[in-house]
């Protein structure tokens, strides 16, 4: 079994060749090198790439790292490119999953035609890896970036407040969103799996703590990742006709069981020097978007 | 070989030279230990650990970066980094 993943996958049955081949050149204990590993239980998965991280993943000219198509495209048209791609696909008669791996920053910046594509219901699915900042380009904030969170460009911690990406995706009436997380790696790839069986357009959120953009040691990628999900702090959730609260969150719905997020803080140097009152803000806010998340599991029965 | 040929990037490992290079603490794996979870393998980011017979593990050291996530993710300590001597 795996420990803390989904109970009904053993590990015998998870993909464990990634469609990344080894000596790629991403950084030492990248979160989009774990997330990617998910993407092999697509059948003839297709990759469109808007301009980040995972574009200079994907390799130096004459060799690529990836062992599946790539689209690499400007970033605000990924999902435009992917709606066309999936069009060309269908008159074609090909049958492959197309997915537009994109990080927060192609979210923002393309953010018209990915909610274009969404309310045509295009046939499609879409990962953001969220490092909650412009990772590629040294690390400025982006609008998922965490309050208090300290960047190149808020040098004091942001002072705006992070935007709920998932739920503004939910809320274009798509059949399928979820969040999801790279220390999570099994609840990530049944969700992938349960996308990929559903038509129409998919959105999954996908955290992913990067070592260099918030300062703590290589090592510790999954680590924090999984301390993200055990304090609260991000919440993983599944909507496909009806709302819920994952499994490796699900204890966490009580807020007497969740680690303090004092754990989850101070092992990132992005959050250095956080005033104690900042981190009470903290807890009020993953509070509320307890709170939120928990209501919308009420409605959405 | 046509023109076009060469304007395609071909699927190869190493797309960044040997990434073994940039590590600075190699993983060293203590059989004894492993209960043979595979956990490491499961979250290596790179994809340098291969499962031989009986589920006992393999590095290949070649594109291994030395990130240490298989090191802090292993529940039995089975797997230590070890500084990189010159």
């Amino acid at each position: 079994m795996v420990a803390g993943g989904d109970v009904s996958m053993k590990i015998d049955e998870l993909p464990r060749r990634s469609s990344l081949l080894p000596g790629n050149p991403s950084c030492q204990g990248c979160p989009h090198a774990i997330g990617l590993k998910a993407l092999s239980v697509l059948e003839n998965p297709v990759l469109i790439i808007p301009a980040g991280c995972t574009t200079i993943i994907a390799g130096i000219h004459p060799k690529a790292a990836f062992n599946v198509p790539v689209l690499h495209v400007p970033f605000a048209s990924a999902a435009a490119v992917a709606s066309g791609l999936a069009a060309s696909y269908r008159k074609e008669g090909v049958e492959a999953s197309i997915v537009v791996w994109m990080g927060d920053g192609a979210a923002d910046i393309g953010f018209a035609t990915l909610s274009g594509a969404a309310v045509r219901n295009e046939d499609i699915i879409v990962v953001v890896s969220d490092n909650e900042a412009y990772m590629n380009t040294g690390i400025q904030s982006s609008s998922t970036t965490s309050w208090k969170a300290r960047t190149t460009t808020s040098p004091g911690g942001k002072s705006e407040e992070k935007k709920d990406l998932a739920a503004i995706m939910l809320m274009h009436r798509i059949p399928y969103a979820a969040t999801a997380s790279v220390g999570y790696l099994p609840d990530f790839i049944n969700k992938l799996k349960r996308a990929s069986e559903i038509d129409g357009f998919r959105f999954i959120h996908l955290h992913s703590p990067c070592p260099p953009g918030w300062r703590f040691d290589s090592s510790k990628t999954v680590e924090i990742a999984r301390l993200a999900v055990k304090t609260g702090a991000w919440i993983l959730w599944e909507y496909s006709g009806r709302f819920r609260i994952t499994s490796p969150s699900k204890p966490y719905k009580d807020g007497s069981k969740r680690v303090p997020l004092e754990e989850y803080i101070k092992t990132q140097g992005r959050f250095k020097g956080l005033s104690e009152e900042d981190v009470e803000e903290i807890k009020s806010k993953i509070e509320e978007q307890w709170k939120f998340l928990l209501a919308f599991e009420e409605i959405f029965r | 070989m046509k023109h076009s040929e060469y304007l395609i990037a071909k699927p190869s490992k190493g797309s960044a030279g040997q990434t073994g290079l940039w590590r600075s603490f190699r993983p060293v794996y203590h059989v004894e230990r492993c209960i043979r979870c595979l956990l490491c393998c499961f979250y290596c980011p790179e994809d340098v650990i291969e499962v031989h017979y009986h589920r006992f593990i393999l590095f290949h050291y070649e594109y291994c970066k030395g990130c240490g996530i298989c090191a802090s993710i292993c529940p039995e300590d089975a797997i230590e980094m070890v500084e990189e001597e010159e």
